[in-house]
């Protein structure tokens, strides 16, 4: 694969206004692989982006079935199969005690999945990404919002991209190196 | 946003959030309290106090390997003892952080961003105060292990119809989903961290925790469906972790305990025992910390009309269980209604209806919602209340039972009071931690409260 020398073009925005405005003409003007940063979840922006569903409800959901036939099956091998204890004339098969703990691990399986499911979609932990080259690029976590069209899309050209980006007021403009 | 909401607060009462903030000011006062601000004197003494508490327990407990719970007051017929009371006060105490976090997000009450990371914390504190005393009450605690479902040696497994079995589950799942949940919670605020700190090991240790992360659309997106579906997992676990503690009470026959009105009524106490805590931490907290633009007035009357809320819910069980030992015409049930009234524990069950039922009717008074010297006091009173109820349920349920050959006295020794005193340290020096090293106000949830983060299509 041919290593690209810059990683992207960067626009920086005060205001999360400004980022999901210029994040919609930046993909209406046919850039499809771009991203957009802010410090805190703005509604609508992944959308604006072109990023409209993600796989974290399905995660969940495979875990806590999962979870839940766990559960229940453990007890019922553990209780009836594995060793059937007579305690108090109750059935091996007790079903209606063994709701509890079903619940429980249908629970305990579905919350981590939803942790490490989305870690993983989003590739998390990565301590080095290139934006983190960009001096500017820490305000990104506090009042500054970020776009960046990657050298990867099949549109980007530095100049023409690095004119188009000028042209949606950014507060600076910075090239991400690889 | 809740817009509604908002209007409605800003028209009629203390705003969520003091006015002339922005991104950069909210950031900085909260995260100057880790990064710049230093410990002062008080807090020193405040930790030391508290670690000094910690080692008691420690002491306590050490000395209790040693000699076996004989050192405790518990004899048969009170077999569960302080042990027990203060498992179940602890974990009630929890329940308020996963309410505010959980429940409270799903209901978009949007005043709950800048209490919530402590509450959590909160709850995973207390938790972790809670899961000492079934380990150690065990009577050979270094075999506590025994309860998880292991292969083992010995081929036998556990007994999944009895409710301490079901305890065993919810708790752990519930200190396991409280800490992913607070975990989660903190990595966007670790990345702001990570940004703002000067000194280098801080810079390692931000950023290890921070995994990296750097705000990306795609990874909110990801990132809030993920939280949100959290918050739906722990809103009916937080509900199923009391009712099974109260299982273990309500499915056994002591008078006193066989009864259904027990999950409810438990869950309620919980909440109510959970938020007195937190006002008595977050009162102190934005006085010393100057945070009271953040936690408003709003954010303490609203904690007050749930206490009150809860309190009434409470009441209501007590009222319940009294009604039922007279209408069930079941004498044992009379007798321990007569027995709570007028027996050797009068004095502790007057004072819990004194301090669960009437002190806190005075939350009634607008006044005294508002003002957190009596909210701080009030708290105060709840929480003993509380303490006393698992108290009565535990202790005055098992020493009258059915024949009289096994009635009995309960009077707790110089360990029992050591390992409660020492688990309130404990708490209190995990909390003087927190407050230091990591950032106690969500930072990102309190950027989404400000007016210039309302974006329009």
């Amino acid at each position: 694969m041919k290593r690209e020398s810059t990683y992207g073009i960067m626009a920086e925005f005060t205001s999360a206004q400004a980022l999901v405005d210029a994040a919609r003409l930046t993909h209406q003007a046919g850039y499809q692989k771009i991203d957009a940063y802010s410090p805190f979840p703005i509604e609508g922006l992944a959308e604006e982006i072109g990023f409209h569903y993600n796989e974290v409800p399905l995660v969940v959901l495979i875990g806590g079935i999962i979870g839940g036939l766990t559960g229940y099956l453990m007890q019922y091998w553990m209780s009836a199969v594995d060793y059937p204890l007579n305690i108090g004339g109750k059935p091996y098969h007790s079903w209606p005690a063994f709701i509890v703990i079903t619940f429980e691990m249908t629970i305990l399986f579905a919350g981590i999945s939803a942790v490490f499911g989305m870690l993983a979609l989003n590739g998390l932990p990565m301590p080095y990404h290139p934006v983190f080259n960009v001096p500017r690029f820490s305000s990104a976590s506090k009042d500054r919002f970020f776009l960046i069209v990657f050298s990867s899309d099949p549109k980007f050209n530095p100049a023409s991209t690095r004119q188009f980006l000028e042209g949606l007021a950014p507060r600076s403009i910075s090239e991400v190196p690889s | 946003m809740d817009e509604q909401y908002k209007t409605a607060v800003d028209a009629e009462r203390a705003p969520v959030i003091g006015p002339g903030y922005t991104f950069g000011t909210v950031t900085e006062k909260i995260s100057a309290i880790v990064l710049t601000r230093p410990a002062s004197n008080g807090w020193f003494v405040g930790f030391g106090i508290a670690f000094l508490m910690t080692m008691m327990m420690l002491y306590a407990i050490g000395f209790l390997f040693l000699k076996g719970i004989g050192i405790w007051g518990v004899t048969i017929p009170i077999g569960w003892g302080f042990a027990i009371v203060n498992f179940v006060w602890w974990i009630g105490i929890g329940h308020a952080g996963t309410l505010i976090s959980a429940i409270l997000l799903l209901l978009r009450q949007s005043w709950r961003n800048s209490i919530n990371r402590f509450a959590e914390a909160m709850t995973l504190f207390a938790v972790a105060c809670a899961g000492i005393f079934p380990a150690i009450h065990v009577g050979r605690p270094w075999l506590a292990y025994w309860l998880f479902p292991y292969p083992n040696t010995m081929r036998v497994w556990p007994q999944f119809r009895s409710p301490l079995m079901w305890d065993v589950f919810a708790v752990s799942t519930y200190a396991t989903i409280s800490a992913m949940f607070w975990f989660i919670g903190l990595i966007p605020d670790m990345a702001t961290l990570r940004d703002r700190a000067t000194h280098p090991a801080a810079r390692i240790i931000y950023g290890a925790l921070s995994m990296g992360w750097r705000g990306s659309a795609r990874h909110w997106h990801r990132y809030e469906t993920a939280y949100l579906l959290l918050a739906g997992l722990a809103t009916p676990l937080v509900l199923s972790v009391h009712t099974v503690v109260s299982f273990d009470f309500a499915v056994g026959i002591v008078p006193g305990w066989h009864t259904t009105i027990f999950p409810p009524y438990f869950v309620a106490g919980a909440i109510y025992s959970g938020f007195a805590m937190v006002l008595m931490l977050a009162i102190p907290i934005r006085k010393i910390y100057g945070l009271e633009d953040f936690i408003t007035e709003l954010h303490l009357q609203n904690a007050a009309k749930v206490m009150l809320a809860t309190g009434l819910i409470v009441a209501y069980g007590y009222g319940i269980e009294a009604f039922m030992g007279w209408y069930s015409g079941d004498r044992y049930d009379a007798f321990t209604l007569w027995n709570r009234l007028h027996g050797p524990y009068a004095i502790p069950y007057w004072s819990l209806l004194i301090c669960n039922i009437f002190i806190p009717q005075v939350l009634w008074i607008r006044k005294l919602r508002t003002s957190p010297v009596a909210l701080f006091l009030i708290s105060g009173v709840i929480l003993v209340g509380m303490w006393l109820e698992r108290f009565i349920i535990v202790v005055v349920s098992l020493h009258r039972d059915f024949l009289t050959s096994s009635w009995g006295m309960y009077y707790p020794t110089r360990w029992d009071w050591m390992t409660y005193i020492g688990t309130i340290g404990m708490f209190l020096a995990a909390i003087f931690l927190f407050v230091r090293l990591l950032p106690m106000i969500s930072i990102f949830e309190m950027r989404t409260l400000l007016p210039e983060a309302e974006v329009k299509e």
